[in-house]
Order: C-alpha cells, then sequence, then structure tokens
C-alpha cells in the first residue's frame, strides 16, 4: 500500500508542518506528527520539505497494457438523435489513436438505430458497434451497462471516452466501477503516452486547481469530457470505416426499471448553441438591474447566461448557469459582467473564442482569463456601450 | 423502510487559490459544511418518512470532525448517523471512495433506498452515487426531479432528461441521485438539536467491513493517481484596460465592431 512516511526525528516544527498540507491531513499527537484520513495523496507536503516526508509507491503490478488497443467512444442519442459532443469525442480519440497507431471504435445502443449509428463514420471512426434491439428502446442503467461491459470485454480498448451527458454521467461510472478501473470526471484537456496512459486534466478539489490525473496500472481507463471543450472535426463520406452489427442475449438484458411514461419538454434554445453570451455576476444588486444585462443582450443578439451565485437568487433559470455544475459554453463571443472567476465558472466558458470581462476589481481571477478585461462599474460601462453601440449601428 | 443518505464535508467556499510562486495551496479562513447538494438528498428522504414512517440512516466518510455534518443531519430529522473513518481510506479516489460507501452500507444492513445528491461542490464528479450502485448490485436512477410514491416494493420518480421528462418505477433496492430543488430543504431546528445532543455518531473503520482486504481502500483502491496539481494557465493574450466609463465603453464598442460582432445591430 503506498503511503506518506513522516521522519519524526526531523518533523520537530509540528505547527509549521501541519500548515503545509491544504486539506488538514497532518496532524499531531504531542509526541508525534500524522497524517489523517483527510489525505488525498496530493503530495505537496513532500515536495516542500523532502527531508521529512517521503512517499513510499507500492509493488501492485497492474494490467497488462499490450492487450489492451484503442479508443471507444460512447455514441450517446437520445432516439437515434446523436448527441454533438459524441462527434466532438471522435475527434479527439482520432488525434489520440493516431499517436499510439491503434483504432477508434465507436459504441452505440438502441433499438432501430443502426442508420444513424452510420453518422459517426462520417466523423472518422474505423468502425461502430451497433447493438439494436428492442429491449434497448429506453436507456435503463442495467441493461446499458451490461452491453457496454459486453463491448469492452469484446474490443478490449485502452480507453473509453464518454460525453459527460445525462446518460454518460451514468453509464460512464457505473461501467468503470464494474472493471474496477478509474474514471475521470469533466476531463478538459486529454493527451496519451505511448504506453497508452491517458493524461487527463481536470479542475479539482473545489478550488482554483487543475488536476494532473493517470490511471497506470488500470485499464480501460474511462474519462468523461463534457460538451463544447472538444471540437468535432469535419464531416465527410470520404471516410471509410465499419458497421459492425452485435447481437446480445436478451436474457441479460433484464431491469427493475420500468419507463411509465414520457413527456416532451417545451423546446428550449440552450445558452450551449449560442453564439454570443453576456453573463451576470454577483455584482447584480436587485433583480431590476438585469435589465440592463437583457438590453445589452438584446443589442448584440445574444443569450443571458448567470453564475452559479447569480443562479441562486433566482433572478435566471437553472438552466442559464454557466459552469461545472452547470452547462459549458464555447460561443465566439462572451462578456462577462461582474463576474469574480471561480475556477467552477471559468471550467464552464473558458474556450469561448474572444472573452471579455467588466469587473472593478483589478485582482478578479477573471482578468487573468479574459482576452480584454475592463476595469470598471457594469452600472456605468454596460449602458453606456449598449448605447454607443446602438448609435454606431445607425 | 429504511433509507440511507450519503453526505460529504466539503469546503466551506470554492475560492481556494494555489500560491504561484510555491505551488501551496492558499487555505487560511477556508471552513467545511456539508455539501449543499445534499441537503436536498436528506430532505427527499424526510418527505419520504413524513409518509411512510421510513428510518433515515445517514452516512459520510472522512476524518473525525465530518461527524460535524452528521450532527446537522440529526437537526434537520435523521435517525441515525454513521461515519467511515479510517487513514487507510486516505487518497480515495472515485472508485475507493464508492467501494468503501457500499461496504458501510453493507455494515449498516438492511435499506430500500440509498439516495445522494446530485453532486458535491468540491469534486463535482456528480459519478459516486452510480458506482455504489453498482457495487452493491443494485439499480440506480440519477436525475431525479420528483418523487411520485415510495411505495412498499418499489418507488415511482420524475427523472428530468434532455427535452423531456420520464417517469419510471423502480423495484427496491435501488439508489436514487435527487436534483437541487427537488424539494426546498428544511433548516436544521433547535429543538433536534437539544434532542440529539447526545445521540451517538457510529464510527467505522476498515475492520468493521465484510471485505478487510487494505488494498480495496484509500490510495491502493484508487486506479486513478494525481501526478500533480497546478493553478489553472491563462489566456496568452490578454489585455487590462483601465480609465472613465465613457472612455472604456467606447473602446470596447470600437473592438467588437472591428470583430464584426455588431453586424447584426439595428
Amino acid at each position: 500500500m503506498p503511503e506518506i512516511r513522516i521522519n519524526q526525528e526531523k518533523a520537530q516544527d509540528h505547527a509549521g508542518l501541519i500548515k503545509l498540507c491544504p486539506f488538514n491531513a497532518i496532524e499531531s499527537s504531542g509526541s508525534e506528527l500524522r497524517i489523517n484520513a483527510a489525505c488525498k495523496m496530493c503530495r505537496i507536503c513532500v515536495k516542500k520539505e523532502p527531508e521529512i516526508f517521503e512517499f513510499i509507491e507500492s509493488s501492485q503490478s497492474g494490467a497488462d497494457k499490450n492487450l489492451w488497443r484503442g479508443i471507444a467512444v460512447y455514441i450517446d442519442h437520445i432516439d437515434g438523435d446523436i448527441h454533438p459532443v459524441s462527434f466532438e469525442l471522435i475527434g479527439k480519440a482520432r488525434e489520440l489513436a493516431a499517436k499510439i497507431k491503434q483504432p477508434v471504435n465507436c459504441l452505440m445502443i438502441g433499438s432501430g438505430i443502426k442508420e444513424q449509428a452510420r453518422e459517426a463514420l462520417e466523423y472518422g471512426a474505423d468502425n461502430v458497434f451497433v447493438y439494436d434491439r428492442e429491449e434497448l428502446e429506453h436507456f435503463k442503467i442495467e441493461p446499458y451497462t451490461t452491453v457496454l461491459e459486453d463491448f469492452i470485454t469484446r474490443t478490449k480498448p485502452a480507453a473509453v471516452l464518454v460525453g459527460g451527458t445525462v446518460f454518460g454521467r451514468s453509464l460512464a461510472p457505473r461501467a468503470a466501477a464494474r472493471f474496477r478501473t478509474g474514471l475521470t470526471a469533466d476531463c478538459t484537456v486529454l493527451d496519451i503516452q505511448e504506453n497508452t496512459d491517458l493524461d487527463q486534466i481536470r479542475p479539482a478539489f473545489g478550488g482554483n486547481i487543475m488536476a494532473h490525473i493517470n490511471t497506470p496500472k488500470h485499464r480501460p481507463q474511462f474519462a468523461t469530457v463534457r460538451y463544447k471543450i472538444f471540437s468535432a472535426p469535419e464531416k465527410s463520406k470520404e471516410y471509410e470505416g465499419n458497421l459492425v452489427e452485435c447481437d446480445i442475449d436478451p436474457s441479460r438484458l433484464r431491469s427493475d426499471i420500468e419507463v411509465l411514461g414520457i413527456h416532451k419538454k417545451e423546446k428550449e434554445t440552450g445558452i450551449e448553441e449560442a453564439k454570443v453570451i453576456v453573463v451576470a455576476g454577483r455584482a447584480i444588486k436587485k433583480e431590476e438591474d438585469m435589465a440592463m444585462i437583457h438590453q445589452l443582450a438584446e443589442t448584440l443578439g445574444a443569450q443571458v447566461a448567470g453564475t452559479r451565485s447569480l443562479i441562486e437568487t433566482g433572478w435566471l433559470d437553472p438552466k442559464c448557469q454557466i459552469g461545472l455544475s452547470g452547462r459549458t459554453v464555447k460561443p465566439d463571443l462572451i462578456i462577462t459582467c461582474g463576474v469574480s472567476g471561480a475556477i467552477q465558472f471559468v471550467a464552464g466558458m473558458n474556450n469561448s473564442a474572444f472573452i471579455v470581462a467588466v469587473n472593478t476589481d483589478k485582482k478578479a481571477p477573471i482578468f487573468k482569463h479574459a482576452h480584454i478585461g475592463i476595469v470598471g462599474d457594469i452600472y456605468e460601462v454596460l449602458p453606456e456601450l449598449d448605447r454607443k453601440i446602438r448609435e454606431a449601428a445607425k | 423502510m429504511n433509507i440511507t443518505v450519503c453526505i460529504k464535508q466539503v469546503p466551506g467556499t470554492s475560492e481556494v487559490e494555489v500560491d504561484e510562486k510555491t505551488g501551496v495551496l492558499k487555505r487560511e479562513g477556508v471552513d467545511s459544511k456539508m455539501n449543499p447538494f445534499d441537503l436536498f438528498a436528506i430532505e427527499s428522504a424526510l418527505k419520504i418518512k413524513e409518509k411512510n414512517h421510513a428510518a433515515i440512516n445517514v452516512l459520510s466518510m472522512g476524518p473525525p470532525q465530518t461527524a460535524e455534518i452528521i450532527r446537522e443531519a440529526f437537526m434537520m430529522g435523521a435517525d441515525n448517523g454513521f461515519l467511515l473513518s479510517d487513514r487507510r481510506f486516505a487518497g480515495s479516489d472515485v472508485l475507493a471512495t464508492a467501494y468503501t460507501l457500499s461496504q458501510g452500507i453493507r455494515k449498516i444492513g438492511d435499506c430500500e433506498l440509498i439516495i445522494c445528491g446530485k453532486q458535491t461542490t468540491d469534486g463535482d464528479t456528480a459519478q459516486v452515487g452510480p458506482e455504489i450502485a453498482e457495487f452493491l448490485n443494485i439499480p440506480h436512477v440519477t436525475n431525479v426531479k420528483k418523487i411520485i410514491e415510495a411505495g412498499e416494493k418499489d418507488i415511482t420518480l420524475e427523472v428530468d432528461l434532455p427535452h423531456r421528462v420520464e417517469t419510471v418505477r423502480v423495484k427496491y433496492p435501488c439508489l436514487i441521485t435527487v436534483e437541487k430543488d427537488i424539494f426546498q430543504p428544511r433548516l436544521p431546528s433547535f429543538r433536534l438539536k437539544l434532542a440529539t445532543e447526545d445521540k451517538e455518531v457510529t464510527v467505522y473503520s476498515l475492520d468493521d467491513f465484510e471485505d478487510k482486504d487494505k488494498d480495496n481502500y484509500g490510495l491502493s483502491g484508487s486506479p486513478t493517481q494525481v501526478r500533480r496539481i497546478f493553478p489553472p494557465a491563462s489566456n496568452d493574450t490578454h489585455e487590462l484596460w483601465e480609465g472613465s466609463s465613457a472612455d472604456l465603453s467606447g473602446r470596447l464598442c470600437e473592438c467588437l465592431r472591428e470583430m464584426k460582432f455588431t453586424e447584426g445591430v439595428r
């Protein structure tokens, strides 16, 4: 078992050493310094005081990486209507697969979806495995996990990429647990090493921090990625991938979940689709002041979105929340108004093509991400900007 | 009927920063609280209890001070509290966390329904719930927006999906993760605070579990490893403009015009 060992003789300054740990995992018993259950094995203590803290590797052996080949992509869809995150993942999977010279295999599960599955081939997948059965009409977790398990056992992929959709966030962890392997959620960067270890980067620990994560000993490696983090490749009929029809014993597809009814929600235009977004943040003092945000948005033909704190006031629909607990957006232009720029928010928008931030606090973290940072009061800058844009258009 | 609600203690703020020079987290003034999404899970359990007298267990994992949030759940009306605490659980990733919680649930015993919050505010992964269900070999349903009826043998739910709402019936035992706003969580009550002051929080360690193999827990049981942590990268080119509002708005208007963002404006 890997652990952090403490050289007690050298560890004299207990109070000082305890402060090294951001997670309060170092504690003093009076005579001894100890690591408690809050330890996240981030090894900051080892880095800062290598004389005192020592990381002891475990000697566990892992999976034979030569047996696990290729990058798999789960094709997410509702009634055959494929979620675009799946195409973005095919693009990323092709990049990764090219580096290790292995194939991209996609999986699509459903009922009456064979024709739609061909669409994945037009984005350059080498193979699309289709499990098309009546029993698979609805997304039910037990049969869908069993099919994904069947696909993985059959194709033995080095990595499985799944969209961070409602279904993906339910299916990926379940399948990862079945294979007792690692899952990294909401990756914002993916790369691959020659030995097929996936380099996964995601915001972590709830702070303003990114973590670089590996799954060094287990296969397959599961990663989920949200919509609009990567870009979909060009579609083309020229690609020559294969559609592989798969069957599975229906007795393995039973479920304790019964779908009693489905009703459609009114069609919403999500902020994910917007080309221009104006974001309202904590600096908005009262509900009436939202009018100024809506006015600027209307002028620019933009959609209005908000940060978590703004959504919590109830002045905007929760579906308009940008950030890790909301949506990820990648518009051509985003103007953040009175947003400080917590990492959870930034992770949901920093792939935007052009970022303008208006905030009174010169030190606000958002300015590190903005292409243009404007140190100013939104209550003055926004109405004037709106007036000037409309005047200039005349 | 027994309901187990899984809860987590998270940092009280999301504004933790990395010191760029030393790479150490700045944590002054960072305190802890119950993951806000878990309040909705507890409230869901309490609403079911009001109708059919279910007993509510709350379960958490973490260092001893995690008992604070279990006490908070007592003040909302939870009946029993369990804390999984052992330094051998340190460094757990999603898989090891879910496995440890599933062992805790097995140890607690009979349980028809497990409720988890949508996600945590510190990890934001929303993946522990489904993994617990897999380890317990029971069905799970995520994104539950409404509990229509908690019956004797099954529960009927409304599930929030893109473009549609599905009504499903799931047999017990099962695990559900509930959406924010499924119910308005009640505030902790002072009366319950007094009444539960002496209530014990049962603490289990690895030695209490059915699976005592320490390699399945903590860092050894975690397939993912954090190689390094670092401050997020900033955009390469960024300008900071200061000046009067008139000046700033003028420059920005000009910039947006040049970039052709104002072409549709009338």
